[in-house]
């Protein structure tokens, strides 16, 4: 298979690369938004009994309300981009890795179902269910895309698929990947919470997640510290190419994590939000070139991959459109919400 | 509908057989069950919001508060069944690569592509949704109306997109293979399919169908309990008039599309006729099945088969003995495509009537009609037409059978060999049961608060998520609130 599908692939290595970039573009972007986005049911699921719960609850309910929705099309965005540019990766990955894909598909499930419902209930006994089942699949779902992407990196996935269903999850990398997906979706929620419990000018609340904020961002910090030496022993050219070619990505990352957190006291909400999101960038975008030019451990190549070109350049198209018409509109629904124009209660 | 299959599954449990892949069956099941699903709230995503725009500009136009509290409500039914429609969504994408890897891997690089075009629509259609939802009390009226615009005109997109590439797996083209393998794409092709048009076409006409009868249903139900009011009158014409308009569109499209069938696809066509061997003077055969390749039970109308197909009773249907034995749908098939096609057109006719009796008692009357018979059927006309959308469903899916991408891949090549699906299906079946009562016991609680009185008492308990059994007293949620 390879052989037909490397012979047409490589005649265009420049879309193919052009394509996996935007791919992971939307992988940044998944990263940011929904990381953000299940980091605040992390706050939710932690936030303790109804009444203690109840004003981090409602500032997280406020926040993401609008938004939620919207953050998770990245997802789609992603798996589309895949399936459509290269079929071979994408069928490898979910052949393999369909127990994590699995649960965290039906964490989707719960997550949103959960949070719709419980903006709708009034009375705590069902609010409590449903806002159990949405802050439980909030930590849940994305432990499950960090060991997807662990086993990814760290070459666990076989060009033909059919991998090892529970190992290529369940290994050093992947763990290492998804605690780390959790820490960071619970780092970048925390500072965003921080900043718009300061724009609604409510100081408690704005302890509450500061103090938060600043506990996640040493947590995964010493996540990322611990990482380093378990690469080493468990994905050599991973932790290679990480140290190597990765590694000004990943100071910026460092730097600017820490730098949100000294920040978070000042005046300017919006600093502390820019650095969080680039500590996070930076460091999925670290993943992104340490992997370069695999798409799979070193054994699936971008060009082998690749669909034909009429595919690539459609997908160039889709996502340019992406760019005209979906960022502006989500500028706007960004924009809208930040300044609180957008409430559907009083 | 990101269909890469088929469905029917219950009625099709026995007609596994024994040389299939162990996995087809769950496979199968569970992407009919989660299909199945997912198709219900698609009307809701296309055409509720459009309904809920033209309750809006009747209350901006004609400053009727009446209309603007239905466009209100209807918008936050909508945000719980987008919401649940997005998630359902998402989870079919997952499924095309863990249930079908046969068909992404092989076909990924032709047919995938509309499915990223549809993700644009998507993200925009979900962007100003929620501009829409929670833009009610802060924007100024006409602005917010205009929000909701380019939800409908993407909705309309991203039905189109994802319609492509189920009809490109009916009329696949655009494509050159060499040793199986995808060597050549031709986008437009691939997109504007044979059979794209037409199925693009009805299945927007049956959104809009499905979600004016649901609407009109509801408020019919009311008028029926007593509740005459301004209100009701108004949410069951708004409904019921975009159905009633659409409704013979879609049964001329629908026989349009039926003859674009016999044509292009007439393994299918043989399927829905219940035809085993092919012949003029064919009759329209209602109901009976197909046992041991001989039709049983049905009614049989001379000739009309033929006429419909050709305008001529001596038009020649190819019938399932024109397929190739080793590809030929089982009589379990056969018979399950055959009697949705027959319960699709009988639910469409029976809503047709419903229309014309409206359309008498409105001419005779000038108001919206009193008349307890009326307002009974009107009340059940929701749930037929969503019989009526899932039928025509399985026509087209099951009617595809054995085949995932037609004279290309067969359904069980297409299939995971992967591990056991049965857990996952179990679990799917379990999750979507729970999320289906939660979102009904959800629209209830929220009907049933309106009529006892208003938004805003209401609201007021809305903003306690985790919060005790009455709202916080003020020294408790103080910090909470937002202004």
């Amino acid at each position: 298979m390879s052989d037909t599908v490397g012979v047409m692939g490589s005649s265009v290595p420049v879309l193919g690369d052009t394509v996996s970039v935007l791919l992971f573009i939307g992988v940044i972007a998944y990263a940011l938004f929904g990381g953000a986005d299940f980091g605040a049911g992390f706050w939710d699921l932690t936030a303790g009994g109804a009444e203690r719960g109840s004003g981090p609850r409602r500032l997280v309910d406020a926040s993401i309300g609008p938004v939620w929705e919207a953050n998770h099309i990245w997802l789609i965005y992603c798996l589309v981009m895949l399936w459509s540019a290269f079929p071979a990766a994408f069928t490898a990955i979910t052949t393999t890795l369909y127990i994590p894909l699995g649960i965290a598909a039906l964490g989707i499930v719960l997550r949103g179902a959960g949070f719709a419902f419980r903006k709708t209930s009034m009375r705590t006994p069902e609010q409590r269910i449903y806002g159990a089942a949405f802050a439980l699949s909030s930590v849940l779902t994305p432990y499950c895309f960090g060991t997807v992407a662990g086993a990814v990196a760290s070459g666990r996935v076989p060009t033909e698929g059919r991998g090892d269903p529970l190992g290529s999850w369940n290994n050093p990398t992947s763990v290492l990947g998804g605690i780390l997906a959790v820490s960071v979706c619970a780092y970048l929620a925390s500072v965003f919470l921080t900043a718009s419990a300061r724009q609604n000018r409510s100081p408690r609340l704005e302890r509450w997640f500061r103090r938060r904020a600043l506990l996640a961002g040493v947590v995964t910090g010493l996540v990322g510290l611990a990482g380093i030496f378990l690469l080493r022993a468990d994905s050599p050219r991973l932790f290679h190419q990480l140290s190597h070619r990765g590694l000004p990505l990943l100071i910026i990352s460092a730097l600017s994590g820490l730098i949100s957190l000294l920040l978070l006291r000042r005046e300017t909400p919006h600093a502390p939000r820019v650095l969080a999101a680039l500590a996070v960038a930076t460091v999925v975008c670290g993943w992104g070139v340490a992997q370069y030019p695999y798409l799979l451990g070193t054994h699936l190549g971008i060009a082998e991959a690749a669909a034909p070109a009429p595919t690539l350049w459609v997908l160039t198209g889709v996502a340019c459109a992406a760019g005209l018409l979906v960022a502006p509109s989500l500028a706007l629904l960004y924009i809208l919400q930040n300044r609180g124009r957008l409430e559907s209660r009083t | 509908m990101p269909s890469s299959t088929h469905a029917a599954g219950f009625l099709l449990r026995a007609a596994a057989s024994a040389g299939d892949p162990p996995q087809l069956l769950p496979a199968r099941e569970q992407m009919a069950f989660t299909l199945g699903f997912h198709i219900i709230l698609v009307p809701f995503g296309v055409a509720l919001t459009a309904l809920m725009l033209i309750a809006n500009y009747r209350g901006l136009r004609h400053g009727d508060e009446q209309a603007l509290l239905l466009a209100q409500r209807w918008s936050k039914v909508a945000a719980v069944l987008v919401a649940v429609g997005a998630i359902t969504g998402t989870v079919l994408s997952f499924e095309l690569g863990i249930l079908w890897p046969g068909l992404m891997g092989g076909y990924g690089a032709a047919f995938g592509f509309p499915f990223a075009i549809e993700g644009i629509f998507f993200f925009l259609e979900a962007i100003f949704v929620s501009i829409y939802i929670y833009g009610w009390k802060r924007l100024p009226p006409w602005a917010h109306f205009w929000t909701g615009v380019p939800v409908v005109l993407a909705s309309m997109g991203g039905t189109a997109s994802v319609v492509a590439a189920n009809s490109w797996m009916n009329q696949p083209g655009g494509i050159t293979l060499c040793d199986g393998h995808v060597v050549e794409v031709r986008p437009a092709e691939v997109f504007f399919n044979g059979a794209f048009w037409f199925e693009t076409v009805h299945m927007l006409l049956a959104a809009y169908v499905v979600a004016g009868f649901t609407v009109a249903g509801v408020y019919a139900a009311g008028m029926l309990r007593g509740r005459r009011d301004h209100y009701h009158r108004t949410g069951f014409l708004i409904g019921f008039v975009v159905a009633a308009v659409v409704l013979p569109v879609q049964i001329y499209v629908g026989d349009v599309v039926a003859r674009q069938v016999f044509h292009s696809e007439p393994a299918k066509f043989a399927a829905l006729e219940l035809l085993p061997d092919t012949s003029t003077h064919v009759p329209e055969t209602l109901g009976g099945v197909l046992i041991d390749g001989k039709v049983r039970y049905g009614l049989r109308i001379p000739d009309v088969a033929s006429l419909l197909a050709g305008f001529s009773p001596s038009t020649r249907i190819r019938g399932l003995d024109a397929i190739a034995p080793a590809v030929r749908p089982d009589d379990a098939t056969v018979s399950v495509v055959h009697l949705a096609f027959d319960i699709m057109v009988g639910t469409a006719t029976a809503l047709l009537a419903l229309v014309v009796w409206f359309a008498w008692l409105w001419w005779r009357r000038r108001q919206v009609p009193a008349n307890r018979w009326f307002l009974g059927c009107a009340a059940l006309s929701g749930v037929v037409a969503v019989v009526c959308l899932e039928s025509g469903w399985v026509v087209t899916e099951v009617g595809r059978q054995p085949w995932t991408v037609v004279g290309l891949l067969l359904t069980r090549d297409a299939v995971a060999t992967q591990g056991n699906l049965w857990p996952f299906f179990s679990a799917v079946l379990a999750i979507y049961c729970a999320v289906g009562t939660g979102a009904v016991l959800i629209l209830r609680s929220l009907t049933r608060r309106w009529r006892a009185g208003g938004d805003e008492g209401e609201d007021e308990g809305l903003d306690v998520p985790y919060g005790p059994n009455r709202p916080l007293t003020d020294a408790h949620t103080e910090e909470g609130r937002q202004t």
